[in-house]
Protein backbone atom coordinates (compact mmCIF):
# COMPACT_ATOMS: atom_id res chain seq x y z
CA UNK A 1 0.00 0.00 0.00
CA UNK A 2 1.18 3.38 -0.74
CA UNK A 3 2.32 5.40 2.25
CA UNK A 4 -1.05 7.83 2.44
CA UNK A 5 -0.07 9.46 5.48
CA UNK A 6 3.59 10.57 4.22
CA UNK A 7 1.84 11.95 0.88
CA UNK A 8 -0.51 13.38 2.79
CA UNK A 9 2.05 14.73 4.89
CA UNK A 10 3.64 16.60 2.36
CA UNK A 11 0.89 17.51 0.75
CA UNK A 12 -0.13 19.31 4.00
CA UNK A 13 2.90 20.99 3.81
CA UNK A 14 2.27 21.68 0.28
CA UNK A 15 -0.57 23.93 0.59
CA UNK A 16 1.13 25.56 3.31
CA UNK A 17 -0.74 24.90 6.75
CA UNK A 18 0.63 27.76 8.98
CA UNK A 19 1.44 27.00 12.47
CA UNK A 20 3.61 29.29 14.53
CA UNK A 21 6.66 28.10 16.46
CA UNK A 22 7.41 28.96 20.17
CA UNK A 23 10.46 27.68 20.62
CA UNK A 24 12.67 26.23 23.58
CA UNK A 25 15.61 28.02 23.99
CA UNK A 26 19.01 25.70 23.57
CA UNK A 27 19.49 27.05 27.61
CA UNK A 28 16.66 25.33 28.45
CA UNK A 29 18.71 21.83 28.06
CA UNK A 30 21.59 21.52 30.23
CA UNK A 31 24.58 19.65 29.41
CA UNK A 32 23.44 15.19 30.44
CA UNK A 33 25.80 13.18 32.65
CA UNK A 34 26.03 10.59 30.51
CA UNK A 35 25.92 8.19 33.56
CA UNK A 36 22.26 8.97 33.86
CA UNK A 37 21.22 8.67 30.14
CA UNK A 38 22.83 5.35 30.28
CA UNK A 39 20.63 4.48 33.89
CA UNK A 40 17.71 5.85 32.24
CA UNK A 41 17.93 3.51 29.55
CA UNK A 42 18.95 0.54 31.63
CA UNK A 43 15.46 0.81 33.17
CA UNK A 44 13.65 0.70 29.75
CA UNK A 45 15.00 -2.52 29.43
CA UNK A 46 14.72 -4.24 32.73
CA UNK A 47 13.05 -6.88 31.27
CA UNK A 48 14.90 -8.07 28.61
CA UNK A 49 16.99 -11.15 27.99
CA UNK A 50 20.77 -10.23 29.06
CA UNK A 51 21.26 -10.92 25.41
CA UNK A 52 18.81 -8.49 24.10
CA UNK A 53 20.27 -5.69 27.10
CA UNK A 54 23.72 -6.02 25.30
CA UNK A 55 22.25 -4.95 22.30
CA UNK A 56 21.64 -1.44 23.58
CA UNK A 57 25.01 -1.00 25.24
CA UNK A 58 27.29 1.08 22.82
CA UNK A 59 31.23 -0.16 21.67
CA UNK A 60 33.78 2.79 21.22
CA UNK A 61 32.81 3.50 16.91
CA UNK A 62 28.96 4.02 18.67
CA UNK A 63 29.97 5.63 21.45
CA UNK A 64 32.31 7.93 19.28
CA UNK A 65 29.19 8.73 17.06
CA UNK A 66 26.66 9.46 18.70
CA UNK A 67 28.91 11.83 21.31
CA UNK A 68 29.84 13.80 17.92
CA UNK A 69 26.37 13.16 16.25
CA UNK A 70 28.18 11.67 13.10
CA UNK A 71 30.43 14.79 12.96
CA UNK A 72 33.98 13.51 13.72
CA UNK A 73 37.36 15.09 13.06
CA UNK A 74 39.80 13.59 10.85
CA UNK A 75 41.70 12.00 13.32
CA UNK A 76 38.36 10.73 15.14
CA UNK A 77 37.51 9.25 12.00
CA UNK A 78 40.76 7.30 10.85
CA UNK A 79 41.17 6.02 14.24
CA UNK A 80 37.47 4.74 13.29
CA UNK A 81 38.31 3.82 10.16
CA UNK A 82 41.31 1.55 10.79
CA UNK A 83 39.47 0.27 13.86
CA UNK A 84 36.78 -1.15 11.87
CA UNK A 85 39.02 -2.16 8.89
CA UNK A 86 40.13 -4.47 10.91
CA UNK A 87 37.33 -6.50 11.92
CA UNK A 88 36.74 -7.16 7.98
CA UNK A 89 37.14 -10.89 6.61
CA UNK A 90 37.52 -11.12 3.17
CA UNK A 91 36.14 -14.47 1.22
CA UNK A 92 37.96 -17.15 2.19
CA UNK A 93 37.72 -18.72 -1.10
CA UNK A 94 39.30 -15.56 -2.84
CA UNK A 95 35.56 -15.46 -4.64
CA UNK A 96 33.56 -12.08 -4.06
CA UNK A 97 30.90 -12.53 -6.12
CA UNK A 98 28.12 -15.03 -5.55
CA UNK A 99 24.44 -15.34 -6.90
CA UNK A 100 22.74 -12.21 -8.06
CA UNK A 101 19.34 -14.04 -7.18
CA UNK A 102 20.13 -14.96 -4.12
CA UNK A 103 21.62 -11.56 -3.24
CA UNK A 104 18.38 -10.39 -4.94
CA UNK A 105 16.67 -11.59 -1.46
CA UNK A 106 19.37 -10.32 0.64
CA UNK A 107 18.44 -6.90 -0.81
CA UNK A 108 14.73 -6.91 -0.55
CA UNK A 109 14.38 -8.81 2.88
CA UNK A 110 13.64 -6.60 5.90
CA UNK A 111 13.51 -9.21 8.59
CA UNK A 112 15.62 -9.67 11.63
CA UNK A 113 16.51 -8.93 14.89
CA UNK A 114 13.41 -6.91 15.83
CA UNK A 115 12.20 -7.70 18.96
CA UNK A 116 8.96 -8.95 17.49
CA UNK A 117 10.80 -11.55 14.99
CA UNK A 118 10.70 -15.26 16.06
CA UNK A 119 13.85 -16.60 17.30
CA UNK A 120 16.22 -18.23 14.23
CA UNK A 121 14.81 -15.31 11.78
CA UNK A 122 17.26 -15.39 8.91
CA UNK A 123 18.02 -11.26 8.61
CA UNK A 124 18.16 -9.86 5.28
CA UNK A 125 20.37 -6.85 4.58
CA UNK A 126 17.27 -4.37 3.26
CA UNK A 127 19.37 -2.60 1.07
CA UNK A 128 16.03 -1.79 -0.42
CA UNK A 129 15.24 0.36 2.39
CA UNK A 130 17.63 3.18 1.66
CA UNK A 131 18.55 2.57 -1.85
CA UNK A 132 17.82 2.52 -5.05
CA UNK A 133 19.08 -0.68 -6.86
CA UNK A 134 17.01 -2.12 -9.83
CA UNK A 135 15.99 1.00 -11.90
CA UNK A 136 12.70 -1.41 -12.19
CA UNK A 137 11.78 -1.28 -8.73
CA UNK A 138 9.65 1.66 -7.94
CA UNK A 139 9.54 1.34 -4.00
CA UNK A 140 13.23 1.91 -2.65
CA UNK A 141 13.80 4.38 0.35
CA UNK A 142 16.58 7.54 -0.51
CA UNK A 143 18.24 7.61 3.14
CA UNK A 144 21.72 6.26 0.74
CA UNK A 145 22.66 7.07 -2.72
CA UNK A 146 20.94 5.30 -5.51
CA UNK A 147 22.78 2.26 -6.33
CA UNK A 148 21.02 1.58 -10.14
CA UNK A 149 23.84 0.64 -13.05
CA UNK A 150 26.10 0.07 -10.16
CA UNK A 151 28.56 -2.76 -11.54
CA UNK A 152 27.96 -1.02 -15.08
CA UNK A 153 29.28 2.35 -13.85
CA UNK A 154 32.14 0.47 -12.81
CA UNK A 155 32.68 -1.44 -15.44
CA UNK A 156 33.01 -4.19 -13.32
CA UNK A 157 36.33 -3.52 -12.08
CA UNK A 158 38.19 -6.43 -9.48
CA UNK A 159 39.57 -3.85 -7.31
CA UNK A 160 35.91 -1.66 -6.82
CA UNK A 161 33.90 -5.11 -6.60
CA UNK A 162 36.59 -5.75 -3.69
CA UNK A 163 35.82 -1.95 -2.10
CA UNK A 164 32.07 -2.76 -2.18
CA UNK A 165 32.48 -6.29 -0.22
CA UNK A 166 34.53 -4.06 2.39
CA UNK A 167 32.01 -1.47 2.41
CA UNK A 168 29.32 -4.01 3.04
CA UNK A 169 31.09 -5.95 5.39
CA UNK A 170 31.79 -2.72 7.14
CA UNK A 171 30.23 0.87 6.36
CA UNK A 172 32.24 2.50 8.12
CA UNK A 173 35.94 0.77 7.18
CA UNK A 174 35.11 3.42 4.33
CA UNK A 175 33.07 6.22 5.88
CA UNK A 176 33.49 6.90 10.16
CA UNK A 177 30.05 7.15 11.14
CA UNK A 178 28.30 6.54 8.01
CA UNK A 179 24.09 5.39 8.66
CA UNK A 180 24.42 2.25 6.74
CA UNK A 181 25.05 -0.55 9.26
CA UNK A 182 27.67 -2.58 9.60
CA UNK A 183 26.67 -5.99 7.94
CA UNK A 184 29.48 -8.37 8.48
CA UNK A 185 31.17 -7.39 11.18
CA UNK A 186 27.88 -6.97 13.19
CA UNK A 187 26.99 -10.53 12.04
CA UNK A 188 23.69 -9.46 10.33
CA UNK A 189 24.80 -10.78 7.04
CA UNK A 190 27.17 -14.15 6.23
CA UNK A 191 29.89 -13.81 4.31
CA UNK A 192 27.83 -15.99 1.72
CA UNK A 193 25.01 -13.84 2.23
CA UNK A 194 27.34 -10.36 1.30
CA UNK A 195 28.82 -12.44 -1.68
CA UNK A 196 24.92 -12.60 -3.18
CA UNK A 197 23.90 -9.12 -2.51
CA UNK A 198 27.29 -8.08 -4.23
CA UNK A 199 26.49 -9.48 -7.10
CA UNK A 200 23.50 -8.41 -7.12
CA UNK A 201 25.44 -5.13 -7.76
CA UNK A 202 27.90 -6.33 -9.89
CA UNK A 203 26.60 -9.45 -12.16
CA UNK A 204 25.88 -8.20 -15.58
CA UNK A 205 22.84 -10.09 -15.70
CA UNK A 206 21.60 -8.42 -12.53
CA UNK A 207 18.66 -5.85 -12.92
CA UNK A 208 20.77 -3.77 -11.20
CA UNK A 209 22.69 -3.01 -14.52
CA UNK A 210 19.81 -3.30 -17.26
CA UNK A 211 18.33 -0.09 -18.03
CA UNK B 1 -21.76 1.47 7.70
CA UNK B 2 -21.68 5.60 7.64
CA UNK B 3 -18.93 5.19 9.38
CA UNK B 4 -17.05 2.66 6.38
CA UNK B 5 -17.98 5.10 3.72
CA UNK B 6 -17.02 7.81 5.74
CA UNK B 7 -13.24 6.15 5.77
CA UNK B 8 -13.16 5.48 2.15
CA UNK B 9 -14.15 8.71 1.33
CA UNK B 10 -11.20 10.36 3.60
CA UNK B 11 -8.95 7.83 2.00
CA UNK B 12 -9.96 9.04 -1.31
CA UNK B 13 -9.38 12.59 -0.43
CA UNK B 14 -6.16 11.83 1.13
CA UNK B 15 -5.17 10.58 -2.20
CA UNK B 16 -6.55 13.28 -4.13
CA UNK B 17 -5.10 15.75 -2.32
CA UNK B 18 -1.26 13.34 -2.64
CA UNK B 19 -2.08 13.05 -6.30
CA UNK B 20 -2.48 16.88 -6.56
CA UNK B 21 0.85 17.38 -4.80
CA UNK B 22 2.43 14.93 -7.16
CA UNK B 23 1.44 16.40 -10.36
CA UNK B 24 1.26 20.19 -9.68
CA UNK B 25 -1.69 19.25 -12.38
CA UNK B 26 -4.09 21.08 -10.47
CA UNK B 27 -4.78 24.30 -8.64
CA UNK B 28 -3.73 25.49 -5.18
CA UNK B 29 -7.46 26.25 -4.48
CA UNK B 30 -8.52 22.65 -5.78
CA UNK B 31 -5.87 21.35 -3.14
CA UNK B 32 -6.67 23.39 -0.24
CA UNK B 33 -10.06 22.46 -0.77
CA UNK B 34 -9.59 18.95 -0.56
CA UNK B 35 -7.27 19.63 2.64
CA UNK B 36 -10.51 21.48 3.99
CA UNK B 37 -12.24 18.32 3.34
CA UNK B 38 -10.13 16.16 5.30
CA UNK B 39 -9.77 18.14 8.21
CA UNK B 40 -13.52 18.35 8.11
CA UNK B 41 -13.63 14.69 7.79
CA UNK B 42 -11.17 13.76 10.74
CA UNK B 43 -13.26 16.45 12.76
CA UNK B 44 -16.09 14.37 12.14
CA UNK B 45 -17.07 12.20 14.73
CA UNK B 46 -19.03 9.84 12.55
CA UNK B 47 -16.18 9.24 10.10
CA UNK B 48 -13.13 8.58 12.64
CA UNK B 49 -13.09 5.23 14.12
CA UNK B 50 -10.76 6.70 16.47
CA UNK B 51 -13.72 8.74 18.17
CA UNK B 52 -15.40 4.98 19.02
CA UNK B 53 -11.86 4.97 21.77
CA UNK B 54 -12.91 8.63 22.84
CA UNK B 55 -15.96 7.12 23.74
CA UNK B 56 -15.01 4.45 25.75
CA UNK B 57 -12.30 6.67 27.50
CA UNK B 58 -15.03 9.44 28.53
CA UNK B 59 -16.61 6.05 29.97
CA UNK B 60 -13.79 4.69 32.12
CA UNK B 61 -12.93 8.01 33.21
CA UNK B 62 -16.38 8.10 34.90
CA UNK B 63 -16.02 4.62 36.15
CA UNK B 64 -15.72 3.95 39.94
CA UNK B 65 -12.78 1.36 40.58
CA UNK B 66 -10.29 -0.26 42.11
CA UNK B 67 -10.46 -1.50 46.09
CA UNK B 68 -11.54 2.15 46.58
CA UNK B 69 -14.12 2.02 44.49
CA UNK B 70 -13.81 5.56 43.05
CA UNK B 71 -13.08 7.08 39.34
CA UNK B 72 -10.26 8.62 38.03
CA UNK B 73 -12.65 11.89 38.01
CA UNK B 74 -10.15 14.03 40.77
CA UNK B 75 -6.97 12.44 39.62
CA UNK B 76 -4.42 15.52 38.83
CA UNK B 77 -3.12 16.05 34.79
CA UNK B 78 -0.96 19.03 36.04
CA UNK B 79 -4.03 21.46 35.22
CA UNK B 80 -6.07 20.55 38.72
CA UNK B 81 -8.03 17.99 39.72
CA UNK B 82 -9.89 16.49 37.26
CA UNK B 83 -9.27 19.40 34.79
CA UNK B 84 -8.58 18.01 31.49
CA UNK B 85 -9.63 20.59 29.04
CA UNK B 86 -5.53 21.46 27.89
CA UNK B 87 -3.93 19.44 30.28
CA UNK B 88 -2.63 16.88 26.96
CA UNK B 89 -0.84 19.88 25.83
CA UNK B 90 1.38 20.50 28.12
CA UNK B 91 2.24 17.05 28.96
CA UNK B 92 4.91 15.70 30.04
CA UNK B 93 5.34 17.43 32.90
CA UNK B 94 6.81 17.44 36.46
CA UNK B 95 4.22 16.08 39.21
CA UNK B 96 5.58 17.03 42.57
CA UNK B 97 3.34 14.73 44.40
CA UNK B 98 5.04 12.22 42.43
CA UNK B 99 8.45 13.74 42.47
CA UNK B 100 8.86 12.70 38.69
CA UNK B 101 8.31 14.15 35.47
CA UNK B 102 5.60 12.01 33.82
CA UNK B 103 3.68 11.53 31.04
CA UNK B 104 -0.36 11.16 30.28
CA UNK B 105 0.37 7.19 30.16
CA UNK B 106 2.77 7.11 33.55
CA UNK B 107 0.43 9.98 35.05
CA UNK B 108 -2.78 7.56 34.59
CA UNK B 109 -1.14 4.54 36.04
CA UNK B 110 -0.04 6.88 38.73
CA UNK B 111 -3.54 7.65 39.26
CA UNK B 112 -5.01 4.51 38.71
CA UNK B 113 -2.74 3.02 41.88
CA UNK B 114 -2.88 6.02 43.76
CA UNK B 115 -6.23 6.61 43.95
CA UNK B 116 -8.39 4.06 42.95
CA UNK B 117 -6.39 1.09 43.89
CA UNK B 118 -6.17 -0.31 41.17
CA UNK B 119 -4.16 -3.28 40.25
CA UNK B 120 -2.27 -1.85 37.07
CA UNK B 121 -0.63 -5.47 35.95
CA UNK B 122 -4.00 -6.45 33.82
CA UNK B 123 -4.21 -2.99 32.69
CA UNK B 124 -0.40 -2.96 31.60
CA UNK B 125 -0.82 -6.28 30.01
CA UNK B 126 -4.02 -4.59 27.77
CA UNK B 127 -1.52 -1.44 27.02
CA UNK B 128 -2.35 -2.20 23.11
CA UNK B 129 -5.36 -3.55 22.12
CA UNK B 130 -5.54 -6.20 20.04
CA UNK B 131 -8.57 -8.42 18.49
CA UNK B 132 -11.00 -8.81 20.81
CA UNK B 133 -8.85 -6.92 23.44
CA UNK B 134 -9.68 -3.54 24.35
CA UNK B 135 -6.97 -0.97 25.65
CA UNK B 136 -8.22 1.31 28.38
CA UNK B 137 -4.62 3.22 28.42
CA UNK B 138 -5.80 3.86 24.33
CA UNK B 139 -9.51 5.04 25.30
CA UNK B 140 -8.30 6.78 28.13
CA UNK B 141 -5.92 8.80 26.25
CA UNK B 142 -8.14 9.31 23.24
CA UNK B 143 -10.74 11.11 25.47
CA UNK B 144 -8.11 12.92 27.13
CA UNK B 145 -5.71 13.78 24.61
CA UNK B 146 -9.30 15.11 23.08
CA UNK B 147 -10.07 17.69 25.36
CA UNK B 148 -7.04 19.80 23.80
CA UNK B 149 -7.76 19.43 20.32
CA UNK B 150 -7.36 23.46 19.42
CA UNK B 151 -4.84 24.07 21.73
CA UNK B 152 -1.22 23.85 21.12
CA UNK B 153 1.89 21.72 22.24
CA UNK B 154 3.27 23.50 25.19
CA UNK B 155 6.49 22.13 26.51
CA UNK B 156 6.92 22.71 29.95
CA UNK B 157 10.61 23.29 30.83
CA UNK B 158 10.49 25.78 33.77
CA UNK B 159 11.00 22.85 36.32
CA UNK B 160 14.83 21.47 36.20
CA UNK B 161 13.67 17.82 36.21
CA UNK B 162 11.94 18.69 32.99
CA UNK B 163 15.06 20.33 31.38
CA UNK B 164 16.95 17.69 33.01
CA UNK B 165 14.44 15.22 31.02
CA UNK B 166 14.24 17.28 27.86
CA UNK B 167 18.27 17.04 27.83
CA UNK B 168 18.02 13.10 28.35
CA UNK B 169 15.90 13.10 25.43
CA UNK B 170 17.53 14.79 23.26
CA UNK B 171 20.75 12.73 23.95
CA UNK B 172 18.74 9.01 23.19
CA UNK B 173 17.14 10.81 20.15
CA UNK B 174 21.08 10.69 18.65
CA UNK B 175 21.95 7.41 20.27
CA UNK B 176 23.19 5.02 18.13
CA UNK B 177 23.00 1.47 19.19
CA UNK B 178 22.12 -1.92 18.35
CA UNK B 179 23.32 -4.81 15.77
CA UNK B 180 22.59 -1.73 13.36
CA UNK B 181 23.78 1.04 14.76
CA UNK B 182 20.52 2.89 14.22
CA UNK B 183 19.42 6.22 16.84
CA UNK B 184 16.19 8.25 15.96
CA UNK B 185 18.23 10.57 14.18
CA UNK B 186 19.39 7.73 11.69
CA UNK B 187 15.84 7.72 10.32
CA UNK B 188 14.42 11.70 11.30
CA UNK B 189 17.04 13.88 11.12
CA UNK B 190 17.22 14.99 7.15
CA UNK B 191 13.97 16.38 5.96
CA UNK B 192 12.58 14.65 3.00
CA UNK B 193 14.09 11.09 3.11
CA UNK B 194 12.02 7.94 2.90
CA UNK B 195 12.22 4.24 3.77
CA UNK B 196 11.10 2.21 1.03
CA UNK B 197 7.82 4.39 -0.03
CA UNK B 198 7.10 5.52 3.42
CA UNK B 199 8.11 9.61 4.41
CA UNK B 200 10.04 10.34 7.10
CA UNK B 201 9.23 12.97 9.60
CA UNK B 202 12.35 14.92 10.56
CA UNK B 203 12.62 16.03 14.22
CA UNK B 204 16.12 17.21 14.07
CA UNK B 205 14.57 20.60 13.88
CA UNK B 206 12.15 22.47 15.47
CA UNK B 207 8.93 23.38 13.26
CA UNK B 208 6.06 21.87 10.74
CA UNK B 209 7.21 18.31 10.60
CA UNK B 210 7.50 18.14 14.17
CA UNK B 211 4.45 19.71 14.81
CA UNK B 212 1.94 18.08 12.45
CA UNK B 213 3.36 14.78 13.51
CA UNK B 214 2.80 15.51 17.56
CA UNK B 215 0.02 17.36 17.11
CA UNK B 216 -1.86 14.57 15.53
CA UNK B 217 -1.24 11.76 18.13
CA UNK B 218 -3.24 9.58 19.05
CA UNK B 219 -4.37 8.67 16.15
CA UNK B 220 -6.41 5.92 14.81
CA UNK B 221 -4.60 3.49 12.46
CA UNK B 222 -6.74 2.07 9.49
CA UNK B 223 -3.49 -0.68 9.07
CA UNK B 224 -4.20 -1.76 12.60
CA UNK B 225 -7.82 -1.20 12.90
CA UNK B 226 -6.77 0.28 16.41
CA UNK B 227 -6.28 3.97 18.23
CA UNK B 228 -2.80 4.04 18.77
CA UNK B 229 -0.93 6.43 21.17
CA UNK B 230 2.96 7.57 21.27
CA UNK B 231 3.72 5.18 23.67
CA UNK B 232 2.63 2.49 20.38
CA UNK B 233 4.56 4.75 17.69
CA UNK B 234 7.80 4.43 19.90
CA UNK B 235 7.69 0.91 20.64
CA UNK B 236 7.25 0.16 16.83
CA UNK B 237 10.15 2.64 16.05
CA UNK B 238 12.68 0.53 18.77
CA UNK B 239 11.28 -2.13 16.79
CA UNK B 240 12.93 -0.74 13.17
CA UNK B 241 15.88 0.31 15.42
CA UNK B 242 16.59 -3.28 16.12
CA UNK B 243 16.87 -2.11 19.80
CA UNK B 244 15.23 -4.27 22.92
CA UNK B 245 11.65 -3.71 23.53
CA UNK B 246 11.26 -0.78 25.55
CA UNK B 247 9.15 -1.24 28.87
CA UNK B 248 5.65 0.14 28.17
CA UNK B 249 5.50 3.60 29.74
CA UNK B 250 9.18 3.71 31.02
CA UNK B 251 11.13 7.29 31.73
CA UNK B 252 13.32 6.94 28.44
CA UNK B 253 10.26 7.05 26.62
CA UNK B 254 9.01 9.75 28.60
CA UNK B 255 12.25 12.09 28.18
CA UNK B 256 12.03 11.33 24.11
CA UNK B 257 8.72 12.33 23.75
CA UNK B 258 9.56 15.67 26.07
CA UNK B 259 12.43 15.70 23.17
CA UNK B 260 9.87 15.68 20.51
CA UNK B 261 7.15 17.83 21.99
CA UNK B 262 9.94 20.45 22.29
CA UNK B 263 10.80 20.64 18.55
CA UNK B 264 6.82 20.20 18.03
CA UNK B 265 6.40 23.24 20.32
CA UNK B 266 3.41 25.42 18.39
CA UNK B 267 2.10 22.76 17.18
CA UNK B 268 -1.80 22.93 17.06
CA UNK B 269 -3.82 19.30 18.30
CA UNK B 270 -5.89 17.68 16.32
CA UNK B 271 -7.24 13.98 18.05
CA UNK B 272 -7.29 11.37 17.61
CA UNK B 273 -6.07 11.63 13.61
CA UNK B 274 -6.38 8.86 11.20
CA UNK B 275 -3.49 7.38 9.81
CA UNK B 276 -2.32 4.47 7.29
C1 LIG C 1 19.99 2.52 7.01
C2 LIG C 1 20.39 2.85 5.69
C3 LIG C 1 21.18 1.92 4.82
C4 LIG C 1 21.04 0.56 4.60
C5 LIG C 1 20.01 -0.37 5.22
C6 LIG C 1 22.00 0.21 3.61
N1 LIG C 1 22.75 1.30 3.26
FE1 LIG C 1 24.25 1.37 1.87
N2 LIG C 1 24.57 3.34 2.29
C7 LIG C 1 23.82 4.10 3.17
C8 LIG C 1 24.35 5.45 3.20
C9 LIG C 1 23.81 6.61 4.05
C10 LIG C 1 25.44 5.48 2.32
C11 LIG C 1 26.33 6.70 1.96
C12 LIG C 1 27.34 6.97 3.03
C13 LIG C 1 28.42 5.94 3.02
O1 LIG C 1 29.06 5.73 1.98
O2 LIG C 1 28.63 5.32 4.05
C14 LIG C 1 25.55 4.14 1.77
C15 LIG C 1 26.51 3.74 0.83
C16 LIG C 1 26.55 2.51 0.21
C17 LIG C 1 27.51 2.12 -0.83
C18 LIG C 1 28.60 3.01 -1.38
C19 LIG C 1 28.06 3.83 -2.51
C20 LIG C 1 29.18 4.59 -3.20
O3 LIG C 1 29.37 5.74 -2.86
O4 LIG C 1 29.85 4.00 -4.05
C21 LIG C 1 27.21 0.83 -1.19
C22 LIG C 1 27.91 -0.02 -2.26
C23 LIG C 1 26.09 0.40 -0.38
N3 LIG C 1 25.71 1.45 0.45
C24 LIG C 1 25.50 -0.85 -0.45
C25 LIG C 1 24.51 -1.30 0.44
C26 LIG C 1 24.02 -2.66 0.45
C27 LIG C 1 24.43 -3.76 -0.53
C28 LIG C 1 23.11 -2.74 1.46
C29 LIG C 1 22.34 -3.92 1.98
C30 LIG C 1 23.04 -5.14 2.25
C31 LIG C 1 23.01 -1.41 2.05
N4 LIG C 1 23.88 -0.58 1.41
C32 LIG C 1 22.17 -1.08 3.10
C33 LIG C 1 22.74 3.67 3.92
C34 LIG C 1 22.28 2.37 3.99
C1 LIG D 1 14.86 2.33 10.86
C2 LIG D 1 14.00 3.45 10.74
C3 LIG D 1 13.44 4.19 11.94
C4 LIG D 1 14.04 4.45 13.15
C5 LIG D 1 15.43 4.07 13.61
C6 LIG D 1 13.08 5.22 13.90
N1 LIG D 1 11.94 5.41 13.18
FE1 LIG D 1 10.35 6.57 13.70
N2 LIG D 1 9.39 6.05 11.97
C7 LIG D 1 9.91 5.22 10.99
C8 LIG D 1 8.89 4.96 10.01
C9 LIG D 1 9.06 4.10 8.76
C10 LIG D 1 7.74 5.68 10.42
C11 LIG D 1 6.37 5.70 9.76
C12 LIG D 1 6.19 6.76 8.75
C13 LIG D 1 4.83 6.61 8.11
O1 LIG D 1 4.00 5.87 8.63
O2 LIG D 1 4.62 7.22 7.09
C14 LIG D 1 8.10 6.36 11.65
C15 LIG D 1 7.24 7.19 12.36
C16 LIG D 1 7.58 7.87 13.52
C17 LIG D 1 6.71 8.80 14.21
C18 LIG D 1 5.29 9.17 13.80
C19 LIG D 1 5.30 9.97 12.52
C20 LIG D 1 3.92 10.45 12.10
O3 LIG D 1 3.85 11.12 11.07
O4 LIG D 1 2.93 10.18 12.74
C21 LIG D 1 7.40 9.25 15.31
C22 LIG D 1 6.92 10.25 16.34
C23 LIG D 1 8.69 8.59 15.29
N3 LIG D 1 8.77 7.78 14.20
C24 LIG D 1 9.68 8.77 16.25
C25 LIG D 1 10.85 8.01 16.32
C26 LIG D 1 11.77 8.03 17.45
C27 LIG D 1 11.64 8.91 18.68
C28 LIG D 1 12.75 7.12 17.19
C29 LIG D 1 13.86 6.65 18.06
C30 LIG D 1 13.53 6.09 19.32
C31 LIG D 1 12.47 6.58 15.86
N4 LIG D 1 11.30 7.12 15.39
C32 LIG D 1 13.29 5.68 15.20
C33 LIG D 1 11.19 4.72 10.94
C34 LIG D 1 12.12 4.78 11.97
Amino acid sequence: MVSFSSKLFRTLLVCGFAVTVSSVDAQDRPPVDPAKVDALIQGMFTRVSPEWRARAVLDDTQRACTERRNQVSGAEADAIQARERASVVLPPDGNFLGDWRKGFQVANNGRGLQFSDPAGTVAGGNCYACHQMSPKEVSYGTLGPSLAGYGRERNYDPELIRDAYIKIFNAQAAVACSNMPRFGSSKVLTIDQIKDVLAYLFDRQSPVNQP
Amino acid sequence: MSRMRGILALVAAAATCAGIAGTMAQTQDESEREIERYRAMINDPMANPGYLAVDRGEVLWAQARGTKAVSLETCDLGEGPGKLEGAYAKLPRYFADADRVMDLEQRLLWCMEKIQGLDTADVIRRRFSGPGRASDMEDLVAFIANKSNGTRIEPQTAHAREREMLAMGEALFYRRAGAMDFSCATCHAEPGKRIRLQGLPDFSTPGKQAQETMGSWPTYRVSQSALRTMQHRLWDCFRQQRWPEPAYASDGLTALQMFLNVQAAGGEITVPSIKR
